[in-house]
């Protein structure tokens, strides 16, 4: 067969357009989707109806106005609008920069199905749950060795609260040592996560931001400055957002150390740094992994997620309870956590992401996690070479040419010279099947564009998808309107925003909508 | 590194040889180690991780995962009665097909046009839990109830402007624990007692503690122990007049045959949606909702996102999008409320299947084949000599306290005893509670039958009988 390497812009794509009702809109009084297990007639004889039983205030005297629907009908409505949503299995999708939208292997889809993961009860004895506790145990041990760190726990539910979880070991850190009330800054960089700095501000410290020098790393001169015996620590990304390695990073570690503060590791996307370096050589007290984005766990429209967080070993017994540990025969949970901060979450975390997880790595091996690493390097610098070749776009900090797994672009001069701005640009990609992402807050870089192309996308697909962006750019210098006023192959049209940011017109729910709009006629 | 030659990797396409010397060239190095150039030789790690020997066929993989697997017992089969925050409910077969979809399951954080589909279910979800709760604000849901409990007790501090909350003593021990966490150093925890006959919130102690400090009081219904607490409406009214908020935590299976907390005066309702059509996973099934009325000084303070409807260009079409965005700390770092970022999203679509699929009767029959099971249990279980059930006198939801003090045996003994018969027995509470002594927390859903209770009672019969007859002192 002769080789086809050439890619084509889907120029064509309209995405599935069910135009489906609202679900209260399909109710017709007496269809039911789903029936409850009979209650057998001798329970009935013997507990009688149940609800009287119940003081007559606590009963509820109105059903719950849910919609009456037949199951086929449910199954239908919720798979058209799940054909509204385009998922990385469908997408080339590599405009969610920071975010490693990376292939999620259906194989280990298979093992959260299993009733073997699904139906396990946290609390069960520690003998009936081995397989798991060995699972958490042994994703733990391939983390330690990922990171250089010694322990590690699944609990957070997210990179967020992972993050909150590296502050609330910090803050305890100091309390005990008596220094709570006078440690009171934690130091962030502007390209770290919103969450290192939110989460920060949730445990009460003043939050203190570092910006970019002229070369895009954080100035280490106002590290300097900002570092004193009011630091608690830092928690700081690397690469950050805009995919810069901060080649200064262990002077940042220890300027910090130095002035008594510790020092957490936002890792979260750690795609391009698998088996090239770790967290402990920078000397970090911790880092965290999401386990959603660099190993493989889909992401679900927002979660379920983990942020594994992972201490060095003086900080173990400040970790969230319980730890899992091996006697050498058998799994236990250990919740002999003296200094521990106490919980972030339920149990033991998201144990179906977990296990995603260590399938993941199992069967990618050392091997295959530095290449992992190495072609998502490969494919970001490749995209990164001819999106600057496009009119109109640039790179951010073009002082420091290198970048690692991704790259906050801008579209500036595109903007100046054609009144088109990152979002219509993102509106417009939507009509070749893409998804293009700005930035996050505040826009630092103007008119932002964050790409990371992960391993997991043939060069085919990244010359389609850098097709679809010069496309876009054509149009956006000869008829800008176009651009200005998409997307026309998506689901729906332009919408409009002022009525979400409007308290007498938002909407929240269904009944809300409803009462707003009886009350506007 | 040395490299193993010839690996061939399904999931990355341009380990290809050819095609990465193509990209090689086009960027203009000659390796890849080029690429990291910035970083310092001393931060490279140099030797090769030590990980497991890479399993790199499908088979193989899952003939490795079956055999981990066959180390877990798992509560289908055996006859579970554990609950305490984590549920075996009925499953319907649509809920896995849509959460399964690749569309949900790979999808992240697009644009309300390429994700309308995402926009729209979560809306349908925050909608129809609306209904269920009787409130018109319901947020994409958080990681789980007790970070949503921690959430509700941090916008109350916010509204109110107050450092102090009051928690029942009736809660469940890692719940506190987060909540703790959450608050500290910002908020300070105050505990309210309970009656000791009835389980419920004292009134006299309630009172007793609200002062201007108190931003609110935070309770469950039904309670961690299963109890139902029926001064609901005394609670907000005390809270209301001291200038604070009722915060209620609530099992939203329960509310077919329940009276809603938003009807007993609530401010901020909370809890798990994970018995909303979601498995257990080992814990991982849970996702925390929020609900408050719609008045802007509750919204303004949601950390989640709270995905709204609006119109679009287009005459008759809907759109979707976020609702006062600029709340959050997506838009405003640490001058937002709180953090959001990736939560749960997935199983606040599932759960909105549950409840389109289970409609006002399905929830009313669930809430009902509940109560009814679970009384059943308990009037079986309190024919057992030296049992006592409930412990408290108290109507009971789903769960309930089984007292064995009189039989002299400690829960753990009595738990190996009916494990060694296919049964969990209900949760060990005697170190979370040491005041009750020897209890344990019993938990019927409606997926146990007759036969399930009855076993579970003639088999505690035998093992209590054989113990005491083998002269184990009460």
């Amino acid at each position: 067969m002769k080789k086809n390497s050439t890619y084509k812009l889907r120029e064509k794509f309209h995405q599935a357009k069910w135009d489906e009702p609202v679900i209260f809109e399909l109710h017709t009084p007496g269809e039911r989707g789903v029936m409850v297990p009979e209650v057998e007639q001798e329970i009935q004889e013997a507990a009688g109806d149940g609800i009287s039983q119940i003081p007559e205030n606590m009963r509820r005297k109105n059903k719950p106005a849910l919609p009456e629907v037949s199951q086929m009908r449910v199954l239908k409505h919720f798979l058209r609008i799940s054909q509204h949503t385009l998922g990385a299995d469908f997408n080339i999708d590599i405009g969610q920069g920071t975010c490693t939208m990376k292939y999620s292997p259906k194989i280990n889809e298979s093992f959260v199905r299993s009733p073997k993961a699904a139906e396990i009860h946290p609390f069960q004895d520690e003998d009936t749950v081995q397989g798991a506790l060995e699972i958490i145990y042994k994703l733990d041990t391939f983390l330690q060795e990922i990171s250089g760190m010694d322990k590690f726990t699944f609990q957070p539910g997210g990179g967020a609260a992972a993050i909150l979880v590296m502050v609330s070991i910090i803050q305890k850190y100091h309390e005990l040592r008596g220094e709570g009330q006078e440690r009171d800054e934690i130091i962030t960089t502007i390209f770290s996560h919103p969450s290192d700095a939110a989460a920060a501000a949730v445990k009460g410290y003043k939050v203190i931001t570092l910006y970019p020098d002229e070369y895009g790393l954080p100035d280490i001169e106002a590290l300097k400055k900002a570092a004193s015996e009011r630091t608690a620590g830092l928690l700081i990304t690397n690469p950050e957002d805009i995919g810069i390695f901060n080649s200064k990073i262990q002077e940042f570690t220890k300027i910090v150390h130095d002035a008594g503060g510790l020092c957490g590791y936002d890792q979260a996307n750690a795609n391009g740094l698998l088996g090239i370096t770790r967290a402990k050589e920078a000397d970090f007290d911790m880092c965290f992994f999401n386990l959603h984005k660099s190993f493989s766990s889909p992401h679900g429209c927002g979660g379920p997620a983990t942020g594994a967080l992972g201490v060095r070993e003086k900080f173990i017994d400040y970790m969230p309870m319980p730890l899992v540990d091996f006697d050498g025969e058998k799994y236990c949970l250990n919740h002999n956590l003296p200094h521990s901060i106490g919980k972030v979450r339920g149990y033991y975390g998201v144990f179906p992401a977990v296990l995603r997880a260590y399938a993941w790595i199992i069967s990618m091996g050392a091997e295959g996690l530095r290449e992992v690493a190495e072609v998502a390097v490969l494919n970001n610098n490749y995209v990164m070479k001819k999106v600057q070749e496009l009119k109109g776009a640039a790179i951010s900090y073009p002082k420091t040419p290198g970048r690692i797994e991704q790259v906050r672009y801008t579209w500036e001069k595109l903007t100046e010279e054609t009144g088109v701005s990152t979002e219509d640009v993102t509106n417009r990609m939507v009509d070749f099947g893409f998804h293009l992402w700005s930035s996050h807050h505040p826009w630092v870089v103007p008119q932002p564009f964050s790409i990371e192309p992960t391993e997991s996308y043939s060069k085919a697909e990244l010359d389609e998808y850098l097709a679809g962006l010069e496309k876009t750019v054509n149009e956006a210098y000869e008829d800008p309107d176009k651009v200005k006023n998409a997307p026309y192959q998506s689901v729906s049209h332009k919408i409009d925003h002022h009525p979400l940011d409007d308290p007498e017109k938002w909407a929240v729910t269904w009944r809300a909508y409803l009462k707003k709009q009886k009350k506007g006629e | 590194m040395k490299k193993q030659e010839n690996r061939v990797y399904p999931y990355i396409p341009n380990s290809v040889p050819e095609i990465k010397a193509q990209m090689l060239k086009e960027i203009g190095v000659d390796s890849i180690e080029e690429l990291y150039a910035d970083i310092p030789e001393n931060l490279r790690y140099k030797s090769k991780l030590n990980l497991p020997p890479p399993l790199t066929s499908e088979n193989t993989l899952k003939r490795h995962m079956d055999e981990i697997f066959s180390k877990n017992k798992t509560c289908e089969e055996n006859i579970s009665f554990l609950g305490g925050g984590c549920y075996r409910h009925q499953v319907p077969a649509v809920c896995d097909e849509i959460n399964q979809r690749s569309e949900f399951l790979t999808a992240y954080a697009g644009e309300p046009y390429e994700d309308h589909g995402r926009f729209q279910s979560l809306f349908e979800y925050e909608s129809l839990m609306g209904e269920l709760l009787e409130m018109d604000v319901v947020n994409v849901p958080t990681y789980d109830w007790s970070q949503a409990a921690s959430t509700s007790i941090r916008m109350a501090e916010r509204i109110t402007g107050r450092k102090e909350i009051l928690v029942s003593e009736i809660i469940s021990p890692e719940r506190l624990m987060v909540i703790k966490n959450y608050c500290h150093p910002v908020v300070k925890v105050r505990m309210v007692k309970y009656c000791p006959e009835t389980g419920k919130l004292d009134l006299d102690d309630l009172k007793s503690k609200f002062s201007e400090k108190i931003a609110g009081i935070y309770f469950e219904n039904p309670s961690y122990l299963g109890f139902i607490e029926a001064q609901g409406q005394t609670i907000a009214d005390i809270a209301h007049e001291n200038g604070a908020l009722s915060i209620v935590g609530v099992d939203p299976t329960s509310l077919g045959v329940l009276t809603p907390p938003s009807q007993y005066g609530a401010d901020i309702v909370c809890g798990d949606i994970q018995g909303l059509g979601i498995h257990m996973f080992y814990g991982g099934g849970l996702a925390g909702f929020i609900a408050t009325h719609d008045e802007e000084k509750f919204v303004m303070e949601y950390p989640s996102r709270l995905f709204g409807i609006t119109t679009t260009t287009v005459e008759g079409e809907y759109g979707f999008g976020d609702v006062a965005y600029e709340r959050t700390s997506f838009a405003e770092r640490e001058e937002g409320k709180e953090f959001v970022g990736t939560h749960s999203a997935l199983w606040g679509i599932t759960a909105g299947v549950y409840l389109a699929l289970m409609g006002p009767h399905g929830m009313q029959d669930l809430g009902t084949a509940i109560l009814q099971k679970s009384q059943y249990a308990m009037k079986r279980l309190s024919r057992i000599k030296r049992v006592k059930v409930p412990r408290f006198d108290s109507p009971h939801f789903k769960e309930f306290l089984v007292d064995f003090n009189e039989t002299g045996l400690k829960i753990k003994d009595i738990n190996k005893a009916l494990l060694d018969k296919g049964i969990f027995g209900g949760m060990d509470l005697s170190e979370e509670f040491p005041e009750f002594g020897y209890c344990a927390l019993y938990c019927v859903t409606e997926v146990l039958t007759k036969k399930d209770i009855d076993t579970l009672v003639e088999s505690l019969e035998e093992i209590l009988g054989n113990r005491l007859r083998a002269g184990e002192k009460p």
